[in-house]
């Protein structure tokens, strides 16, 4: 079985004491491991304690300087925000999101796709992109907590808040539907407090998102129950 | 809201006041060079300040991410340069007189840190340190140290849940804030 040895990986990977391969195994094992993902956490906050038993003099100044002046040239390239988010809940949502997929991409837990093949960084990073874009559009969704992100180009991300893992044999998929016909845009599990799912299909001006049950592995055409939905983009 | 009011960039601002130079010695202690450690130091935040639109200067969460990221960049860079890895084999002691101009809070958590740190038992507090300051791999651990790689996951494993133990994390201290929509 992979997930005996895969399971002793923890502390390594929290220590950054993987190799390349070994670490890939891991952050794909532990997309779907919820043991992992808890240790990870309790792990991982030791890991980052051994920094500060180090000792060493101040910074230089410039240091501080220079990372203000890089990351604002970065920022410089992005359309400067004018907060879209008018509610003090929406905003808090979205710091929340954030603050959320940041952990994510860190434990690498973010893709909870039971059927997935692409890379968990990237698609935690798919996500991180729609999510973080300041002039995404912001759904809220209805029966569920949580809001659709979607970007100018149409790129989308769910963030849905306190969804029970999908029962066994299951898993949620999601949809885009436009003109009354649904398309498939990816399947996810469910679980822990946010659950943050990149569609893999976009989102364009009058469609709207809905999530199903499905049996697992997902289906051409929705089926299962509708457990959330959103008005139309 | 406080959070509306201060941009992005004084929020950055902050982590790296609160969370810099913690990051600055990490990286220094792996690098042993300067110039390297500031690039590490700034590469990790810049990572911070790609991933987030927006940062919750909060301690306890962000700083795990930072000094995270930070690690992950020093790693690399370690990685790179053999030479100096080969140097960071020794486990040096710590240098006996802290910097004179420490802050309270940052003297106190290193002393908390190094205090369990000495709790731990030898082979444990090695095999942590070769991998957190060294940089080292569990199979480079394992060929340096003349162990299976079984003992020295299991070494790490043992010796990070103990130091958790001793420094009272608890899980609560990691949770993401919860949502209120």
């Amino acid at each position: 079985m992979e997930s005996l040895t895969v399971h002793d990986l923890t502390a390594a990977y929290s220590l950054d004491a993987l190799d390349p391969d070994e670490s890939r195994e891991y952050e794909a094992h532990l997309a779907h491991c919820e043991r992992c993902q808890r240790e990870l956490a309790a792990l991982g906050g030791a890991a980052a304690s051994l920094a500060y038993a180090t000792e060493a003099p101040a910074p230089p100044a410039a240091l501080r300087d220079r990372i203000l002046t890089a990351a604002r040239a970065e920022r410089e390239n992005v359309v400067p925000l004018r907060p879209r988010w008018t509610t003090a809940a929406k905003v808090i949502t979205a710091v929340a999101a954030c603050l959320a997929i940041g952990f994510a991409i860190w434990a690498a837990s973010l893709t909870r796709t039971l059927d997935s093949t692409r890379d968990a960084r990237d698609q935690a990073n798919r996500a991180l992109a729609v999510v973080s874009d300041p002039t995404a559009q912001r759904l809220p969704l209805k029966g569920a907590s949580g809001s659709l992100v979607v970007g100018r180009s149409g790129d989308a991300a769910l963030i849905v808040n306190q969804l029970d893992t999908a029962p066994s044999g299951k898993t949620y998929e999601a949809w885009v539907i436009q003109d009354g016909m649904p398309r498939r845009a990816g399947t996810f599990a469910g679980g822990g407090d946010t659950s943050v799912v990149p569609l893999d299909h976009p989102v364009p001006k009058g469609a709207s998102v809905a999530v199903t049950i499905e049996k697992s592995g997902g289906v051409d055409a929705p089926q299962g129950r509708a457990v959330l939905s959103t008005q139309p983009v | 809201m406080a959070l509306m009011a201060r941009s992005d960039e004084t929020a950055l601002a902050e982590l790296y006041d609160r969370y810099g130079r913690v990051a600055f010695g990490l990286a220094l202690r792996m690098l042993r060079d300067e110039a390297l450690a500031e690039d590490a130091v700034q590469e990790g935040f810049l990572a911070v300040w790609r991933a987030a639109a927006r940062f919750v200067p909060e301690r306890g969460k962000a700083s795990t991410w930072i000094l995270t990221l930070v690690h992950r960049r020093a790693v690399d860079i370690v990685r790179r340069e053999e030479r100096r890895r080969a140097d960071s084999l020794e486990l040096a002691p710590e240098p006996a007189t802290a910097a004179a101009d420490d802050d309270a809070w940052l003297r106190f958590e290193r002393e908390r840190v190094q205090a369990a740190l000495k709790q731990l038992p030898d082979p444990q507090r090695e095999a942590l340190e070769l991998a957190y300051y060294g940089g080292f791999t569990q199979t480079e651990l394992a060929e340096r140290l003349g162990q299976p790689v079984g003992t020295i996951k299991s070494r790490m494993f043992t010796g990070l849940a103990r130091l958790r133990e001793l420094l009272g994390e608890n899980e609560e201290a990691w949770s993401p804030s919860p949502s209120t929509t």
